[in-house]
């Protein structure tokens, strides 16, 4: 149940998805920095409306009754994994049509295709832009109207 | 039957038996079977005698390595190795977030300054053009001076503030050297470890081949690649192929899957 707010219609058939400045977001990293750092790119595109999570386990129910429009993760964590997360988000009938980016420094091939397959939306790996981040929400904003 | 005391063993033996095979082969041909058993009976007890000698000294050499190896931290109460690498880990972490949130705070105490000086020139500038066009009418013109004025005393604290923030962004990068050093001397105890663990080894084999025992290939279990579990940042990226090295590779590879 995504919060999408559709937007202009640019011509017959094809729908401009507008981002919603206020969409809720969730921000998942073991390591508070890199929370903070996404945190401040995420102020600086216009996005204010942020929580953070520390691990994929606090991070479920933190989505299962939050009302979230976006999930931003990271891969390797402590408890429970990006990839785990990303999965239990798939299945869970509420939340099956999350928009999902990882942003990780998992690099490895059959990583980025396990991920795609699991339904990620974007893939960021670090060290990363903020151009680079903004152009990943954009595209997924996009793609999903 | 002397005692043949061997100087140095393993290779004396292998000379010795190969001496003595040479010596079996010509007996034989000799027809001499009482010699062939004698000759028999003399390596047996040169590699029995010899066995003991070496045994001994290699039992001691092993109990010196794994005395030195420090495995059991209750030693004298005296932390292992492995837990001096693990604080020193810990203290590289520590630093390293302490100097990336003190460098943050002072970039996100700097922005709005940057921002205010920008856009307070900004606003000005427009008045500014005006009046080199001659647009400004007198009172317009007093305004624009109590704006300049104004703005050229925000710009001066703001600047002097913003020249700190940015010393004090330098002098926050100084946990580099100290968590360098600590990494050094990790890398350090980490060669230490390993090089103590393959003299381990190479004494076991040394046993081993004099005993003649044998043991069972032991199968190296390699940990399942479960691949949910991260592997955290590949450091030779560029050098191996099934990795991304950067995120135009990643890109790539997910358009070319139809993603």
């Amino acid at each position: 149940m995504t919060r999408l707010k559709l937007g202009i219609k640019v011509k017959p058939g094809h729908w401009e998805v507008a981002l919603d400045k206020n969409m809720k977001i969730l921000v998942v990293d073991d390591f508070s920095t890199m929370r903070r750092i996404i945190k401040n790119l995420l102020r600086d595109l216009g996005f204010t409306n942020t929580s953070e999570a520390d691990d994929g386990n606090t991070a479920l129910p933190m989505l299962q009754s939050g009302n979230f429009d976006f999930l931003v993760t990271d891969w390797n964590m402590p408890g429970m994994t990006g990839i785990e997360l990303l999965k239990h988000v798939r299945e869970d009938e509420r939340l099956k049509d999350l928009p999902v980016l990882m942003v990780t420094a998992e690099a490895k091939r059959d990583q980025i295709v396990a991920a795609a397959q699991a339904g990620v939306n974007g893939y960021v790996i670090k060290p990363f832009t903020a151009a680079v981040l903004k152009e990943k929400i954009e595209k997924i904003f996009e793609r999903a109207g | 039957m002397t005692t043949v005391e061997l100087k140095n063993p393993g290779e004396d033996f292998e000379k010795l038996f190969t001496d003595k095979a040479k010596e079996l082969m010509s007996r034989l041909e000799d027809n001499d079977l009482a010699g062939v058993v004698g000759l028999i009976q003399e390596l047996q007890k040169v590699r029995d005698e010899n066995l003991y000698q070496e045994i001994g000294r290699l039992t001691r050499g092993l109990h010196e390595s794994i005395k030195k190896f420090k495995l059991d931290s209750g030693v004298n109460g005296a932390a292992s190795d492995i837990d001096e690498a693990n604080d020193g880990l810990a203290y590289v972490v520590d630093m390293t977030a302490k100097a990336a949130n003190k460098t943050m705070d002072k970039v996100e105490d700097s922005l709005p300054l940057s921002q205010s000086i920008s856009e307070g020139s900004d606003e000005i500038n427009q008045q500014w053009q005006r009046f080199l066009n001659k647009e400004l009418n007198p009172h317009e013109f007093r305004d624009l001076c109590k704006k300049i004025t104004a703005f050229l005393k925000s710009t001066g604290t703001n600047t002097k503030k913003l020249n700190q923030n940015l010393n004090d962004i330098l002098l926050a990068q100084d946990f580099q050297d100290l968590t360098g050093q600590v990494i050094q001397k990790v890398t350090k105890m980490v060669t230490d470890v390993e090089a103590r663990l393959v003299n381990l080894v190479s004494m076991a084999g040394h046993v081993d081949q004099l005993t003649g025992m044998q043991h069972d290939e032991i199968k190296v279990e390699h940990e399942e690649n479960n691949i949910d579990k991260g592997v955290g940042p590949q450091v030779n990226a560029d050098e191996l192929e099934d990795v991304a090295s950067n995120q135009d590779d990643v890109d790539d590879l997910l358009s070319s899957l139809g993603f």
